[in-house]
């Protein structure tokens, strides 16, 4: 069974029936001891790094993942949810994050062109840059769907899959058990769907 | 490289497609469900729903429908039609929508733009907008395009979109139906004015229309359409082929 983490932010209804029509379960759940239990926990994000952090802190479940986390169980951490596993954001601001993969949260508008729109929005291709067993039914290049304004950076030795848009930006992370997509595997068809399937089959 | 999305639009009225009939090899053509399953296999690239109810009954339907929507396609998914409140986003957003469409709404409510980019992020909040030319200014058009606001056009989105509107769907009621084209004039007009995604409505009849869009204004993100889809003038595997042979940026 596959945790989703509830802690109060977006819409899980689409990512839940993502995993049933992969064929497995998945539970939308705030409750400790069913995230204890769970075989995979998926930490999904929407919105501002500052308020969706407060949130998982209040809840509980920023302890709850993290320690999950850091007993191998296998974590995949969702556009905002992926951009949590690191050190830091400065978006807004700085504001802590799980620590779980060094690298910080930057806005996309430091490194790409300025003619370019913001957020950079829609269906981008898939470069890997390493071997990803999250990835092992995807082809380089295949398309899946973003939605951010800021991007994963210093951390090049966790990153998996790029993006291009003006430069080439931090689409697929992982280090050891924690795995990481800027974009939304739930909302990027039969591609995303792969994605999760792979996961689902760690 | 991001690519131009292509985006049917499904016109739903007490849980069927309006403007769904002689589909091909559909069985249930008037199905929002079948219809969004065999365009998200066609590539289409986001789908929107459109509730054109007026029952509260009808309004109860079609959040079943997009929920049964929702629970099978994975690709992006906006909803409009009806959308006057918070609340209604909410409603919407619970069953499975990505992003709102709101046009009548915040024309009638305009902080409705604002309180719901603060809620639930710029990125979820599409402005739609009916635009007419009266004495060759660009007016914005409420009720479906029945009612002349008397606001400038231009004027309209950059408020919205200072406001938190993360996605303009520009409608032009001069074009929609004539099937002569996209609004170049008015799109790029839209485009001059704002740094979001712009979405371009009304005037595909055919794949060249969708060519000269993307080559005349790379500036506009996607196009949208109807009945052209519908009715199976236009295919969008072929389309896609088509801007990738034009060297427009298309997801196959």
């Amino acid at each position: 069974m596959i945790a989703i983490i509830d802690y109060g932010v977006g819409n899980l209804f689409s990512l839940k029936c993502s995993i049933a029509s992969v064929g497995h379960e998945a539970v939308v759940t705030g409750d400790r001891s069913v995230i204890e239990q769970a075989d995979k926990i998926l930490l999904p994000g929407v919105g501002a790094f500052r308020d969706a952090a407060a949130k998982l802190k209040a809840t509980g479940m920023e302890d709850v993942v993290k320690e999950q986390a850091e007993k191998g169980k296998p974590l995949l951490g969702i556009c905002l949810g992926m951009q949590m596993l690191f050190d830091k954001s400065y978006e807004y601001g700085e504001h802590q994050g799980l620590g779980l993969i060094p690298g910080n949260v930057k806005p996309i508008s430091e490194v790409i062109d300025p003619s370019l729109k913001i957020p950079h929005i829609g269906w981008n291709a898939l470069h890997f840059c390493r071997k990803s067993p999250l990835y092992r039914y995807v082809k380089e290049g295949e398309y899946v769907y973003f939605v951010h304004s800021y991007y994963a950076a210093d951390c090049e030795e966790s990153v998996t899959a790029l993006a291009e848009y003006g430069a080439l930006l931090t689409a697929g992370v992982e280090r050891e058990n924690v795995y990481g997509c800027q974009y939304h595997p739930e909302k990027s068809g039969e591609t995303g769907l792969k994605i999760l399937q792979a996961f689902c089959e760690l | 490289m991001i690519t131009k999305r292509i985006i049917p639009c499904l016109d739903v009225r007490d849980g069927r497609v309006v403007k769904g009939k002689n589909f091909l090899g559909l069985q249930d053509v008037d199905s929002p469900v079948e219809l969004a399953k065999f365009y998200s296999s066609a590539g289409a690239d986001e789908l929107v729903f459109y509730d054109i109810t007026a029952s509260a009954e009808g309004r109860t339907i079609f959040t079943d429908i997009l929920k049964e929507t929702a629970s099978q396609v994975f690709i992006p998914l906006t909803v409009g039609g009806g959308i006057n409140s918070v609340e209604d986003f909410d409603r919407v957003l619970k069953c499975g929508a990505d992003k709102v469409s709101v046009n009548s709404g915040a024309i009638r409510n305009p902080s409705l733009v604002g309180e719901a980019a603060r809620l639930y992020g710029d990125q979820c909040v599409v402005l739609s907008v009916d635009i007419k030319r009266v004495d060759g200014v660009f007016r914005v058009f409420a009720r479906g395009g029945r009612e002349n606001t008397g606001m400038e056009a231009i004027e309209w989105i950059r408020r919205c979109t200072g406001e938190g509107a993360g996605e303009i769907v520009v409608n032009s009621i001069d074009t929609d139906g004539v099937k002569q084209g996209f609004d170049l004039e008015m799109l790029e007009a839209v485009c001059d004015a704002v740094s979001v995604p712009v979405i371009a409505s009304g005037g595909a009849g055919c794949i060249e229309h969708f060519i000269t869009l993307f080559q005349a204004l790379p500036r506009v993100d996607a196009g949208l359409a109807a009945s052209i889809f519908h009715f199976g003038e236009v295919r969008i595997r072929d389309l896609k082929e088509e801007m990738k042979a034009h060297g427009i940026p298309a997801r196959i």
